[in-house]
């Protein structure tokens, strides 16, 4: 049942992630991201972390997407039109490459990575919102602090360099 | 196997009352509308028009769906799809009762159980946001679309006292967990006070549970914040160009989501199925009570009926019977543990439904940019002092 539902919801994400680069409209592209983020909540909710998966859908999903469609129906943006090109060239460079950065992948995941434990459903159980927030709030409670100060800068940055002046 | 089938019954009872009480919902919305401003209301289609919602939605089935030119057609279907199946969701962390125990079975009245109820209220409110806007966005009017924006503005502001709102009372109740939050509010303060977070604590959530409803009316599009669908502004927002079933959608999506919020307000701030006062000062005969009476009542108006409204004389006292018969299972000692507490959160819960069509009958809608600053200097500011409040009083108490 897990393995199903892991299966299924991996194939939607990857399937949401090319189609957020197919597609030439930004509200497909747009939408095709928070398919990705919900369907990686619901792996993180089978790896047992139902808070990461109740947050990944609340902040990303919910707050950061909604604003990028926001801003995306304001400018009221037209789908690109990109007329077809000729060329082969680019193409025939790119594939080759890409199949050998595959290969170049695979030998060094085959060769270097040691085999370790294999990954069970429902083993894990750190991941409610109680373990999570005493480990937030205790032992990684400098960087957290650190991140949230970081972030702040960013936001005042952003409303600096927004508004000429103040 | 057992747990499916125990799932799958309660998934189809659920989702059949759900549905039959949205659509009703609409007939009390127009009845209280109405005798708000002292009219009948809905009165031709079956008794005191009860049949109504049922004529509604064949009216609705079989208007022709009209797919204007020049939408963005994938998009225009799915956005009333994605309305109403998000608005279904959520209520399957609702407890409705405690547990009880049916045909050897042990079950609790609702749905799932989940740690994280509150945090998936929470998760798929926030989704909601994008039906209402791709809905507007996909019709290719300005109409629609102002609409649409509106909307997502609107549901992002208030969206954060929302959640402020809602994290002190999970100071005080310690869980995320519906059932164990309404379990943590059982009992009584001094014997007769119910220890409801709204009352009881060391901090009385009076303000949180303000906050959170003026909150909820933004947050379902409701007057005083109706704007995304202002008529007067707008035709009718982001629904203009809607016709049909696609239209109900839209319609039913609206009812549902006021549904779940007003339970997650009953579970969160009233105390869930808890009683209003111990059981050992009667508060078990409330139900059967005003049943009884009602029945008792029609009795009576069946024997005094018009004579120019000759069938009175028969329907009447039969839905008395039926009536008296409903007071009658409250004292059924098998579903007394079962319908009692139903009893209480069905009655708490359409109370705040009763609000809900109150203030649409009594207030004016905000100007947009009212709106916006009405949630971010003072809803706002008044979320994050009540949470400080709060923390501290249980930070120095516990």
């Amino acid at each position: 049942m897990d393995a199903i539902l892991f299966l299924t919801f991996a194939a939607i994400a990857v399937a949401c992630a090319i189609n957020l680069v197919l597609q030439t409209h930004p509200i497909s592209s747009a939408l095709s991201l928070v398919g990705v983020m919900t369907s990686l909540a619901v792996l993180y909710l089978l790896l047992g972390g139902s808070f990461i998966a109740a947050v990944q859908v609340i902040v990303y999903a919910g707050a950061i997407m909604v604003l990028f469609i926001f801003v995306i129906m304001l400018l009221n943006t037209q789908g690109e039109r990109t007329q077809p090109k000729k060329n082969v060239l680019p193409i025939a460079i790119a594939l080759p490459l890409l199949f050998s950065l595959i290969g170049v992948l695979a030998a060094i995941v085959a060769t270097q990575v040691p085999a370790g434990e294999i990954v069970k459903f429902g083993t894990f159980s750190g991941g409610d919102p109680l373990t999570f927030g005493r480990a937030m709030f205790t032992r990684y409670l400098l960087p957290f602090e650190v991140t949230s100060v970081l972030i702040l800068i960013a936001i005042v940055g952003a409303v600096v360099l927004a508004k000429k002046e103040i | 196997m057992n747990f499916y089938i125990i799932s799958l019954v309660k998934a189809g009872i659920t989702a059949g009352v759900l549905l039959t009480f949205c659509a009703y919902l609409v007939w009390i919305e127009r009845k209280v509308l109405a005798h708000i401003q002292l009219r009948p209301g809905p009165y031709r289609v079956g008794p005191h028009g009860l049949l109504q919602p049922l004529s509604d939605l064949i009216k609705l089935m079989t208007k022709e769906g009209v797919i204007p030119a020049n939408v963005h057609t994938f998009f225009y279907l799915f956005a009333p799809f994605l309305a109403v199946a998000l608005a279904l969701i959520s209520i399957v962390v609702i407890p409705f009762g405690p547990e009880f125990s049916i045909l050897g079975v042990t079950t609790g009245l609702g749905l799932t159980d989940l740690n994280i109820g509150i945090l998936l209220v929470l998760a798929v409110s926030s989704l909601g946001v994008y039906a209402i806007a791709l809905g507007g966005w996909a019709s290719n009017s300005k109409y629609s679309l102002m609409g649409g924006l509106r909307s997502a503005a609107q549901m992002i502001s208030y969206e954060l006292p929302m959640a402020l709102a809602i994290v002190s009372p999970l100071l005080l109740l310690n869980t995320l967990n519906f059932r164990e939050m309404v379990v943590a509010q059982e009992g009584f303060a001094l014997g007769f006070i119910p220890r409801w977070t709204v009352f009881a604590g060391p901090v009385p959530q009076v303000f949180s549970f303000i906050i959170f409803m003026i909150a909820v009316f933004a947050e379902t599009n409701r007057v005083p914040f109706d704007l995304p669908e202002a008529e007067t502004e707008l035709v009718a927002g982001f629904h203009t160009e809607y016709s049909s079933l696609m239209f109900a959608a839209f319609f039913t999506a609206e009812y549902a989501n006021i549904i779940t919020v007003c339970s997650v307000a009953t579970a969160l701030f009233l105390g869930g199925w808890q009683p209003l006062w111990p059981a050992a000062y009667g508060s078990n005969f409330v139900p059967p009570l005003i049943i009884g009476l009602a029945g008792l009542m029609l009795l009576y108006h069946g024997s005094q009926a018009l004579k120019s409204r000759r069938w009175d004389r028969f329907s009447f006292p039969a839905i008395g019977v039926i009536f008296l018969g409903l007071a009658g299972l409250f004292f059924v000692p098998v579903l007394q543990p079962v319908l009692i507490p139903f009893f209480w959160f069905a009655s708490k819960l359409l109370v705040l439904i009763f609000v809900f069509i109150w203030v649409r009958g009594t207030l004016p809608r905000f100007r947009y940019d009212q709106l916006m600053k009405f949630a971010w200097t003072f809803l706002f500011p008044a979320a994050l002092i009540n949470l400080l409040i709060t923390g501290l009083v249980v930070a120095l108490t516990s």
